[in-house]
Protein backbone atom coordinates (compact mmCIF):
# COMPACT_ATOMS: atom_id res chain seq x y z
CA UNK A 1 0.00 0.00 0.00
CA UNK A 2 1.26 3.51 0.66
CA UNK A 3 3.43 1.70 3.15
CA UNK A 4 4.73 -1.42 1.43
CA UNK A 5 6.98 -4.16 2.71
CA UNK A 6 7.22 -2.95 6.29
CA UNK A 7 9.36 -5.39 8.21
CA UNK A 8 8.63 -5.93 11.88
CA UNK A 9 10.78 -7.64 14.48
CA UNK A 10 11.15 -10.68 12.26
CA UNK A 11 10.13 -12.93 15.11
CA UNK A 12 6.80 -14.67 15.34
CA UNK A 13 3.98 -13.21 17.36
CA UNK A 14 4.41 -13.89 21.08
CA UNK A 15 1.53 -15.41 22.98
CA UNK A 16 0.20 -13.50 25.98
CA UNK A 17 1.84 -16.04 28.31
CA UNK A 18 5.27 -15.38 26.84
CA UNK A 19 5.02 -11.63 27.47
CA UNK A 20 6.21 -9.78 30.53
CA UNK A 21 3.42 -8.09 32.51
CA UNK A 22 3.90 -4.69 30.89
CA UNK A 23 3.80 -6.02 27.36
CA UNK A 24 0.90 -8.26 28.21
CA UNK A 25 -1.11 -5.34 29.53
CA UNK A 26 -0.27 -3.46 26.34
CA UNK A 27 -1.42 -6.31 24.09
CA UNK A 28 -4.58 -6.88 26.11
CA UNK A 29 -5.46 -3.24 25.77
CA UNK A 30 -5.11 -3.49 21.99
CA UNK A 31 -7.10 -6.74 21.90
CA UNK A 32 -9.89 -5.00 23.78
CA UNK A 33 -10.00 -2.26 21.13
CA UNK A 34 -8.23 0.34 23.29
CA UNK A 35 -6.03 3.07 21.84
CA UNK A 36 -2.34 3.59 22.55
CA UNK A 37 -1.40 7.23 23.06
CA UNK A 38 2.01 8.93 22.69
CA UNK A 39 3.01 8.93 26.35
CA UNK A 40 1.92 5.34 27.00
CA UNK A 41 4.46 2.56 27.35
CA UNK A 42 4.90 0.57 24.15
CA UNK A 43 7.23 -2.19 22.97
CA UNK A 44 10.18 -0.86 21.03
CA UNK A 45 9.18 -2.96 18.01
CA UNK A 46 5.75 -1.34 17.93
CA UNK A 47 7.30 2.11 18.00
CA UNK A 48 9.88 1.38 15.32
CA UNK A 49 7.39 -0.32 13.06
CA UNK A 50 4.94 2.51 13.34
CA UNK A 51 7.61 5.12 12.62
CA UNK A 52 8.53 3.21 9.48
CA UNK A 53 4.93 2.66 8.43
CA UNK A 54 3.60 6.15 9.13
CA UNK A 55 6.78 7.72 7.76
CA UNK A 56 6.53 5.74 4.55
CA UNK A 57 2.89 6.66 4.26
CA UNK A 58 3.70 10.36 4.77
CA UNK A 59 6.52 10.24 2.22
CA UNK A 60 4.12 8.65 -0.27
CA UNK A 61 1.69 11.53 0.12
CA UNK A 62 4.47 14.05 -0.44
CA UNK A 63 6.13 12.30 -3.38
CA UNK A 64 2.64 11.55 -4.71
CA UNK A 65 2.25 15.24 -5.44
CA UNK A 66 4.86 15.04 -8.18
CA UNK A 67 3.12 12.90 -10.83
CA UNK A 68 0.01 15.08 -10.53
CA UNK A 69 1.91 18.33 -10.19
CA UNK A 70 3.17 17.51 -13.67
CA UNK A 71 -0.31 18.27 -15.04
CA UNK A 72 -1.27 21.40 -13.12
CA UNK A 73 0.09 23.68 -15.82
CA UNK A 74 -1.28 21.43 -18.56
CA UNK A 75 -4.83 20.86 -17.32
CA UNK A 76 -7.35 21.17 -20.17
CA UNK A 77 -9.60 23.77 -18.50
CA UNK A 78 -9.34 26.33 -15.73
CA UNK A 79 -11.83 24.34 -13.65
CA UNK A 80 -9.82 21.12 -14.00
CA UNK A 81 -6.72 23.05 -13.06
CA UNK A 82 -8.31 24.49 -9.91
CA UNK A 83 -9.57 21.03 -8.91
CA UNK A 84 -6.19 19.42 -9.49
CA UNK A 85 -4.50 22.16 -7.47
CA UNK A 86 -6.88 21.52 -4.58
CA UNK A 87 -6.23 17.82 -4.79
CA UNK A 88 -2.46 18.19 -4.80
CA UNK A 89 -2.75 20.58 -1.86
CA UNK A 90 -4.72 17.89 -0.02
CA UNK A 91 -1.89 15.43 -0.60
CA UNK A 92 0.52 17.86 1.06
CA UNK A 93 -1.93 18.13 3.95
CA UNK A 94 -2.15 14.35 4.25
CA UNK A 95 1.62 14.16 4.39
CA UNK A 96 1.63 16.74 7.18
CA UNK A 97 -1.05 14.98 9.27
CA UNK A 98 0.99 11.80 9.03
CA UNK A 99 4.37 13.37 9.80
CA UNK A 100 2.86 14.93 12.90
CA UNK A 101 1.52 11.51 13.97
CA UNK A 102 4.97 9.96 13.45
CA UNK A 103 6.64 12.74 15.43
CA UNK A 104 4.67 11.79 18.52
CA UNK A 105 6.71 8.56 18.48
CA UNK A 106 9.97 10.41 19.07
CA UNK A 107 11.34 10.86 15.56
CA UNK A 108 11.85 14.35 14.18
CA UNK A 109 10.50 15.73 10.93
CA UNK A 110 14.02 16.57 9.82
CA UNK A 111 15.16 13.02 10.43
CA UNK A 112 12.32 11.57 8.38
CA UNK A 113 12.97 14.07 5.61
CA UNK A 114 16.66 13.22 5.58
CA UNK A 115 15.84 9.51 5.39
CA UNK A 116 13.52 10.09 2.44
CA UNK A 117 16.04 12.25 0.61
CA UNK A 118 18.86 9.76 1.11
CA UNK A 119 16.69 6.90 -0.10
CA UNK A 120 16.85 5.14 3.28
CA UNK A 121 13.09 5.38 3.77
CA UNK A 122 10.79 4.35 0.96
CA UNK A 123 7.56 5.63 -0.52
CA UNK A 124 4.93 3.74 -2.48
CA UNK A 125 6.14 2.11 -5.69
CA UNK A 126 3.20 3.59 -7.60
CA UNK A 127 4.69 7.09 -7.69
CA UNK A 128 7.67 5.90 -9.67
CA UNK A 129 5.52 5.57 -12.77
CA UNK A 130 5.19 8.51 -15.15
CA UNK A 131 1.96 10.39 -15.91
CA UNK A 132 2.09 10.69 -19.66
CA UNK A 133 -1.33 12.02 -20.66
CA UNK A 134 -4.22 13.92 -19.10
CA UNK A 135 -6.12 10.62 -18.85
CA UNK A 136 -3.48 9.53 -16.34
CA UNK A 137 -4.87 12.15 -13.94
CA UNK A 138 -8.16 10.30 -14.20
CA UNK A 139 -6.55 6.90 -13.73
CA UNK A 140 -4.48 8.07 -10.75
CA UNK A 141 -7.51 9.48 -8.92
CA UNK A 142 -9.74 6.54 -9.75
CA UNK A 143 -7.29 3.65 -9.29
CA UNK A 144 -4.43 4.90 -7.12
CA UNK A 145 -6.59 6.86 -4.69
CA UNK A 146 -9.16 4.09 -4.88
CA UNK A 147 -6.54 1.56 -3.79
CA UNK A 148 -5.35 3.93 -1.08
CA UNK A 149 -8.87 4.26 0.30
CA UNK A 150 -9.18 0.45 0.52
CA UNK A 151 -6.24 0.45 2.86
CA UNK A 152 -6.92 3.64 4.76
CA UNK A 153 -10.54 3.11 5.73
CA UNK A 154 -9.74 0.14 8.02
CA UNK A 155 -6.71 2.01 9.38
CA UNK A 156 -9.07 4.51 10.98
CA UNK A 157 -9.43 1.79 13.62
CA UNK A 158 -5.70 1.25 14.07
CA UNK A 159 -4.43 0.97 17.65
CA UNK A 160 -2.19 4.05 17.69
CA UNK A 161 -4.37 7.06 18.50
CA UNK A 162 -2.56 9.80 16.54
CA UNK A 163 -2.33 7.55 13.46
CA UNK A 164 -6.02 6.63 13.65
CA UNK A 165 -7.02 10.28 13.98
CA UNK A 166 -4.86 11.27 10.99
CA UNK A 167 -6.56 8.51 9.00
CA UNK A 168 -10.02 9.82 9.86
CA UNK A 169 -9.14 13.22 8.43
CA UNK A 170 -7.50 11.70 5.37
CA UNK A 171 -10.40 9.39 4.56
CA UNK A 172 -12.85 12.27 4.70
CA UNK A 173 -10.86 14.03 1.99
CA UNK A 174 -9.82 11.05 -0.08
CA UNK A 175 -13.24 10.36 -1.50
CA UNK A 176 -13.12 13.70 -3.36
CA UNK A 177 -9.88 12.53 -4.95
CA UNK A 178 -11.27 9.29 -6.26
CA UNK A 179 -14.45 10.85 -7.57
CA UNK A 180 -12.61 13.64 -9.38
CA UNK A 181 -10.46 10.96 -11.03
CA UNK A 182 -13.48 8.95 -12.12
CA UNK A 183 -15.10 12.13 -13.38
CA UNK A 184 -12.11 12.70 -15.68
CA UNK A 185 -12.31 9.09 -16.85
CA UNK A 186 -16.03 9.43 -17.65
CA UNK A 187 -15.38 12.53 -19.71
CA UNK A 188 -12.55 10.85 -21.61
CA UNK A 189 -14.32 7.52 -22.08
CA UNK A 190 -17.39 9.22 -23.50
CA UNK A 191 -15.37 11.63 -25.61
CA UNK A 192 -13.78 11.42 -29.06
CA UNK A 193 -12.14 8.18 -30.26
CA UNK A 194 -8.76 9.72 -29.47
CA UNK A 195 -9.88 10.50 -25.90
CA UNK A 196 -11.27 6.96 -25.46
CA UNK A 197 -7.96 5.60 -26.60
CA UNK A 198 -6.14 7.75 -24.06
CA UNK A 199 -8.45 6.55 -21.29
CA UNK A 200 -7.92 2.90 -22.21
CA UNK A 201 -4.17 3.44 -22.42
CA UNK A 202 -4.12 5.02 -18.95
CA UNK A 203 -6.05 2.07 -17.52
CA UNK A 204 -3.66 -0.33 -19.25
CA UNK A 205 -0.63 1.31 -17.72
CA UNK A 206 -2.00 1.90 -14.20
CA UNK A 207 -3.90 -1.35 -13.62
CA UNK A 208 -1.03 -3.59 -12.53
CA UNK A 209 0.97 -0.91 -10.69
CA UNK A 210 -2.26 -0.22 -8.73
CA UNK A 211 -2.56 -3.91 -7.81
CA UNK A 212 1.07 -3.79 -6.68
CA UNK A 213 0.25 -1.03 -4.22
CA UNK A 214 -1.13 -3.63 -1.82
CA UNK A 215 2.21 -5.45 -1.77
CA UNK A 216 2.91 -9.13 -2.42
CA UNK A 217 0.86 -11.83 -0.74
CA UNK A 218 1.56 -11.78 2.98
CA UNK A 219 -0.45 -14.79 4.09
CA UNK A 220 2.73 -16.43 5.35
CA UNK A 221 4.53 -13.31 6.53
CA UNK A 222 5.57 -13.06 10.19
CA UNK A 223 5.89 -9.30 9.77
CA UNK A 224 2.28 -9.00 8.80
CA UNK A 225 1.16 -11.33 11.57
CA UNK A 226 2.89 -9.12 14.15
CA UNK A 227 1.52 -5.93 12.61
CA UNK A 228 -1.96 -7.40 12.64
CA UNK A 229 -1.63 -8.47 16.28
CA UNK A 230 -0.66 -4.88 17.07
CA UNK A 231 -3.53 -3.63 14.90
CA UNK A 232 -1.31 -1.40 12.84
CA UNK A 233 -2.34 -3.47 9.85
CA UNK A 234 -5.97 -4.49 9.68
CA UNK A 235 -6.25 -6.76 6.62
CA UNK A 236 -3.94 -8.97 4.59
CA UNK A 237 -2.64 -7.61 1.30
CA UNK A 238 -4.60 -10.25 -0.62
CA UNK A 239 -7.89 -9.38 1.07
CA UNK A 240 -7.53 -5.73 0.17
CA UNK A 241 -6.41 -6.45 -3.39
CA UNK A 242 -9.42 -8.72 -3.93
CA UNK A 243 -11.75 -6.08 -2.57
CA UNK A 244 -10.20 -3.48 -4.84
CA UNK A 245 -10.58 -5.63 -7.95
CA UNK A 246 -14.19 -6.51 -7.09
CA UNK A 247 -15.05 -2.86 -6.67
CA UNK A 248 -13.14 -1.55 -9.67
CA UNK A 249 -14.06 -3.98 -12.45
CA UNK A 250 -17.73 -2.88 -12.64
CA UNK A 251 -16.55 0.74 -12.66
CA UNK A 252 -14.35 -0.02 -15.67
CA UNK A 253 -17.32 -1.73 -17.36
CA UNK A 254 -19.45 1.36 -16.82
CA UNK A 255 -16.78 3.38 -18.61
CA UNK A 256 -16.78 0.86 -21.46
CA UNK A 257 -13.08 0.23 -20.86
CA UNK A 258 -11.35 -3.14 -20.76
CA UNK A 259 -9.29 -4.23 -17.77
CA UNK A 260 -6.00 -5.44 -19.27
CA UNK A 261 -6.25 -8.98 -17.91
CA UNK A 262 -7.35 -11.84 -20.13
CA UNK A 263 -7.76 -14.10 -17.11
CA UNK A 264 -10.15 -11.76 -15.34
CA UNK A 265 -13.31 -13.74 -14.62
CA UNK A 266 -16.15 -13.62 -12.12
CA UNK A 267 -15.95 -16.52 -9.70
CA UNK A 268 -19.44 -17.26 -8.44
CA UNK A 269 -18.21 -19.58 -5.73
CA UNK A 270 -15.97 -17.10 -3.97
CA UNK A 271 -18.20 -14.17 -4.86
CA UNK A 272 -15.32 -12.24 -6.38
CA UNK A 273 -13.18 -11.98 -9.48
CA UNK A 274 -10.29 -14.24 -10.38
CA UNK A 275 -7.51 -12.09 -11.75
CA UNK A 276 -3.85 -12.17 -12.77
CA UNK A 277 -1.10 -11.26 -10.36
CA UNK A 278 1.04 -8.28 -11.26
CA UNK A 279 4.66 -8.85 -12.19
CA UNK A 280 6.29 -9.03 -8.76
CA UNK A 281 9.78 -8.90 -10.20
CA UNK A 282 8.96 -5.50 -11.60
CA UNK A 283 7.61 -4.48 -8.19
CA UNK A 284 10.82 -5.41 -6.37
CA UNK A 285 12.86 -3.74 -9.06
CA UNK A 286 10.89 -0.49 -8.67
CA UNK A 287 11.29 -0.65 -4.87
CA UNK A 288 15.02 -1.09 -5.35
CA UNK A 289 15.09 2.20 -7.22
CA UNK A 290 14.91 1.02 -10.81
CA UNK A 291 11.41 2.21 -11.73
CA UNK A 292 10.93 4.63 -14.60
CA UNK A 293 10.85 7.73 -12.35
CA UNK A 294 12.69 6.87 -9.09
CA UNK A 295 15.65 9.09 -9.88
CA UNK A 296 13.51 11.98 -11.06
CA UNK A 297 11.27 11.86 -7.96
CA UNK A 298 14.12 11.84 -5.47
CA UNK A 299 15.94 14.54 -7.37
CA UNK A 300 12.84 16.73 -7.28
CA UNK A 301 12.48 16.27 -3.50
CA UNK A 302 16.18 16.91 -2.90
CA UNK A 303 16.10 20.01 -5.05
CA UNK A 304 13.08 21.37 -3.19
CA UNK A 305 14.78 20.74 0.15
CA UNK A 306 18.10 22.27 -0.87
CA UNK A 307 16.56 25.30 -2.56
CA UNK A 308 14.26 25.89 0.39
CA UNK A 309 17.08 25.94 2.89
CA UNK A 310 17.63 29.70 2.86
CA UNK A 311 13.91 30.22 3.43
CA UNK A 312 13.81 27.87 6.42
CA UNK A 313 16.88 29.43 7.97
CA UNK A 314 15.90 32.99 7.11
CA UNK A 315 12.47 32.71 8.71
CA UNK A 316 13.93 31.13 11.80
CA UNK A 317 16.45 33.98 12.11
CA UNK A 318 13.70 36.53 11.55
CA UNK A 319 11.54 34.95 14.25
CA UNK A 320 14.47 35.02 16.70
CA UNK A 321 15.12 38.68 15.92
CA UNK A 322 11.49 39.58 16.49
CA UNK A 323 11.47 37.69 19.80
CA UNK A 324 14.51 39.57 21.03
CA UNK A 325 13.08 42.92 19.93
CA UNK A 326 9.86 42.13 21.76
CA UNK A 327 11.73 41.17 24.94
CA UNK A 328 13.76 44.38 24.77
CA UNK A 329 10.61 46.46 24.44
CA UNK A 330 9.03 44.94 27.56
CA UNK B 1 6.80 12.61 23.63
CA UNK B 2 7.04 9.12 24.95
CA UNK B 3 10.41 7.89 23.75
CA UNK B 4 11.76 5.21 25.99
CA UNK B 5 15.50 5.27 26.49
CA UNK B 6 16.29 2.67 23.86
CA UNK B 7 14.83 4.43 20.83
CA UNK B 8 17.37 4.28 17.98
CA UNK B 9 16.42 7.81 17.08
CA UNK B 10 17.80 9.03 20.38
CA UNK B 11 21.35 8.73 19.14
CA UNK B 12 20.68 10.69 15.99
CA UNK B 13 18.90 14.00 16.00
CA UNK B 14 15.70 13.35 17.82
CA UNK B 15 14.98 15.44 20.82
CA UNK B 16 12.02 15.59 23.05
CA UNK B 17 8.79 16.09 21.18
CA UNK B 18 8.08 19.78 20.91
CA UNK B 19 11.50 21.14 21.64
CA UNK B 20 12.83 23.55 19.06
CA UNK B 21 15.82 22.25 17.14
CA UNK B 22 18.60 24.09 15.41
CA UNK B 23 17.44 23.42 11.87
CA UNK B 24 13.83 22.56 12.42
CA UNK B 25 11.07 25.09 12.93
CA UNK B 26 9.44 24.77 16.36
CA UNK B 27 6.42 22.52 16.76
CA UNK B 28 3.01 24.05 17.47
CA UNK B 29 -0.11 22.27 18.63
CA UNK B 30 -3.19 23.48 16.79
CA UNK B 31 -6.69 23.89 18.22
CA UNK B 32 -9.71 24.77 16.09
CA UNK B 33 -13.17 25.92 17.08
CA UNK B 34 -15.82 24.58 14.71
CA UNK B 35 -18.88 26.37 13.40
CA UNK B 36 -21.31 25.39 16.09
CA UNK B 37 -20.15 27.19 19.18
CA UNK B 38 -18.18 24.32 20.67
CA UNK B 39 -14.80 24.75 22.41
CA UNK B 40 -11.52 24.74 20.56
CA UNK B 41 -10.47 21.18 19.89
CA UNK B 42 -7.00 19.75 19.31
CA UNK B 43 -6.58 18.79 15.64
CA UNK B 44 -2.86 18.11 15.29
CA UNK B 45 0.46 19.86 15.12
CA UNK B 46 2.66 21.62 12.61
CA UNK B 47 6.00 23.38 12.33
CA UNK B 48 6.33 27.13 11.98
CA UNK B 49 9.01 29.73 12.62
CA UNK B 50 6.68 31.94 14.69
CA UNK B 51 3.11 32.28 15.93
CA UNK B 52 1.89 34.26 12.95
CA UNK B 53 3.14 31.63 10.56
CA UNK B 54 1.74 28.86 12.74
CA UNK B 55 -1.74 30.33 12.38
CA UNK B 56 -1.35 30.81 8.63
CA UNK B 57 -0.13 27.25 8.21
CA UNK B 58 -2.90 25.94 10.43
CA UNK B 59 -5.41 27.61 8.17
CA UNK B 60 -3.97 25.79 5.15
CA UNK B 61 -3.45 22.45 6.85
CA UNK B 62 -6.51 22.15 9.06
CA UNK B 63 -9.30 24.33 7.65
CA UNK B 64 -9.38 23.66 3.92
CA UNK B 65 -13.03 22.63 4.16
CA UNK B 66 -14.59 25.14 6.54
CA UNK B 67 -13.68 23.09 9.60
CA UNK B 68 -13.33 26.10 11.81
CA UNK B 69 -13.91 29.74 12.64
CA UNK B 70 -11.08 30.24 15.12
CA UNK B 71 -7.53 28.91 15.48
CA UNK B 72 -5.26 28.63 18.52
CA UNK B 73 -1.58 27.82 17.98
CA UNK B 74 0.38 26.88 21.09
CA UNK B 75 4.10 26.05 21.26
CA UNK B 76 4.15 22.30 21.92
CA UNK B 77 6.83 22.71 24.57
CA UNK B 78 4.53 25.03 26.55
CA UNK B 79 1.98 22.26 27.11
CA UNK B 80 2.07 20.47 30.44
CA UNK B 81 0.51 17.02 30.26
CA UNK B 82 -0.46 14.50 32.90
CA UNK B 83 1.37 11.21 32.61
CA UNK B 84 -0.34 7.88 31.98
CA UNK B 85 1.27 6.34 35.09
CA UNK B 86 -0.75 8.71 37.27
CA UNK B 87 -3.99 7.46 35.81
CA UNK B 88 -4.94 5.55 38.95
CA UNK B 89 -4.48 8.24 41.62
CA UNK B 90 -5.84 10.90 39.28
CA UNK B 91 -9.07 9.35 38.12
CA UNK B 92 -9.94 6.37 40.32
CA UNK B 93 -11.30 8.46 43.21
CA UNK B 94 -14.12 9.61 40.93
CA UNK B 95 -15.37 6.02 40.71
CA UNK B 96 -16.59 5.81 44.32
CA UNK B 97 -18.51 9.06 44.17
CA UNK B 98 -21.42 7.79 42.12
CA UNK B 99 -23.73 10.24 43.88
CA UNK B 100 -22.24 12.88 41.61
CA UNK B 101 -24.34 11.46 38.81
CA UNK B 102 -28.01 12.45 38.71
CA UNK B 103 -29.06 8.84 38.10
CA UNK B 104 -27.94 7.99 41.67
CA UNK B 105 -31.20 9.43 43.01
CA UNK B 106 -34.52 7.72 42.44
CA UNK B 107 -37.23 10.27 41.86
CA UNK B 108 -40.80 8.96 41.54
CA UNK B 109 -42.43 9.31 38.12
CA UNK B 110 -45.27 11.39 39.64
CA UNK B 111 -42.82 14.18 40.31
CA UNK B 112 -42.38 14.72 36.60
CA UNK B 113 -39.27 15.71 34.66
CA UNK B 114 -36.34 16.64 36.88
Amino acid sequence: MYAQMIKSTGKGVKSLDEMDPQERAFQERIDAGGKIEPKDWMPEGYRKNLIRQIGQHAHSEIVGQLPEGNWITRAPTLERKAILLAKVQDEAGHGLYLYCAAETLGVTRDQMTRDLLSGKMKYSSIFNYPTLTWADMGAVGWLVDGAAIMNQVPLQRTSYGPYARAMVRICKEESFHQRQGYDIMMKMAKGTPAQRKMAQDALNRFWYPSLMMFGPSDKESVHSAQSMAWKIKMNTNDELRQKFVDQTVPQAEYLGLTVPDEHLKWNEEKGGYDFSEPDWEEFFDVLKGNGPCNTERLEARNKAWDNGRWVREGLLAHAAKKRIAKLAAE
Amino acid sequence: MSSPESSPYRETHAEKHGKARATEWPLWEIFIRGQHGLSHRHVGSLHAADAEMAIKNARDVYTRRNEGVSIWAIPAEAIAASSPEDKGPMYDPANDKVYRHPTFFDIPDEVGAM
